[in-house]
């Protein structure tokens, strides 16, 4: 239908969301994924490293930076890669409100008949947290 | 200190096989906060095409990571793993995985650089089922700070 084929049209923009992300929520992405890096939930541990403080994994970030994607697409299945660049970290500081995630994404590129690319921009206190973000997503 | 050129290329032995649950499946997208019901329904899942819940694009870390330390923490490259940062990630999927995929790890090590004393290492992760399928390919390149950067960001 001609609905679905304006939707992936070269020049649309995705859906803009935001995403809180507090200390509990490191702490639930390090037992999700397994990585237990102290500089994820130890202030601490963060400030001896030289760290302003307890920053969120980078791939907690790009996963929730994602959503923008699936949510879009509809079907999370339909995203074949998913690229992003780690530029600064996001800081996540214990004070009951945590860091929040900004996101905006465009449909770019077509790539065939069957794929078009995404780029993401992500933003966190004002400043670009991940760079050269894109995804290329099947077209449903 | 630059690292030794000789690992460009070299493959590391697949790791045993992990297998992708229902509920690890679930447990990740709570984390990411992703109310998607694809990772939870199987009915949702079958109507856009699959035969169980999926997971989310960036769940396969759970299985390149701890692969990928396997380079990290040998001892005969000599990666100061205390200084390593993730410098980018690409994951490139033949399909998502889902519940009951037994999936091994084989990592390669793609590139070596160094730069301004930071050394900067390429792992390519190919993620297949015990049977042989690619699924996902995770390629990362990891950062070990040169010492005296320590203090900056």
């Amino acid at each position: 239908m001609a609905g679905t084929e304006d939707r992936f049209a070269v020049g649309t923009a995705l859906p803009a969301a935001s995403f809180p992300i507090t200390r509990k929520d490191l702490v639930r992405y390090a037992g999700a994924s397994g990585d237990f890096n102290d500089i994820h939930w130890n202030g601490r541990f963060a400030l001896e490293v030289g760290l302003p403080d307890v920053i969120a994994h980078g791939m907690c970030t790009m996963a929730v930076a994602g959503r923008v994607v699936t949510d879009w697409a509809g079907d999370p299945g339909a995203v074949e890669e998913y690229y992003v660049r780690f530029s600064k970290p996001v800081v996540v500081p214990d004070d009951g409100v945590g860091a929040l995630i900004e996101v905006t994404g465009k449909v770019v590129k077509e790539l065939d008949e069957r794929r078009v690319q995404v780029d993401l921009t992500v933003l966190s206190a004002g400043q670009k947290v991940l760079g050269k973000a894109s995804a290329v997503v099947r077209r449903s | 200190m630059a690292l030794d050129q000789s690992f460009v290329g070299r493959t590391y032995p697949p790791t045993p096989a992990y297998e992708v649950a229902r509920e690890k499946i679930r447990e990740f997208a709570e984390a990411i906060g992703d109310p998607h019901p694809a990772y939870r329904d199987p009915e949702a899942a079958k109507e856009l095409g699959y035969p169980d819940v999926i997971a989310p694009p960036t769940f396969p870390i759970v299985i390149s990571m701890p692969a990928a330390d396997q380079v990290v923490y040998d001892p005969a490259l000599g990666l100061d793993w205390t200084r390593v940062v993730h410098g980018d990630q690409r994951f490139t999927h033949e399909r998502p995985m889902r519940p009951g995929d037994r999936v091994r790890a084989t990592v390669v090590v793609e590139s070596i650089k160094s730069f301004a004393g930071n050394d900067m290492i390429t792992l390519v992760t190919e993620m297949s089922t015990e049977e042989g399928e690619l699924i996902s390919t995770a390629r990362a390149l990891l950062v070990a700070r040169a010492e005296n950067a320590a203090e900056e960001g």
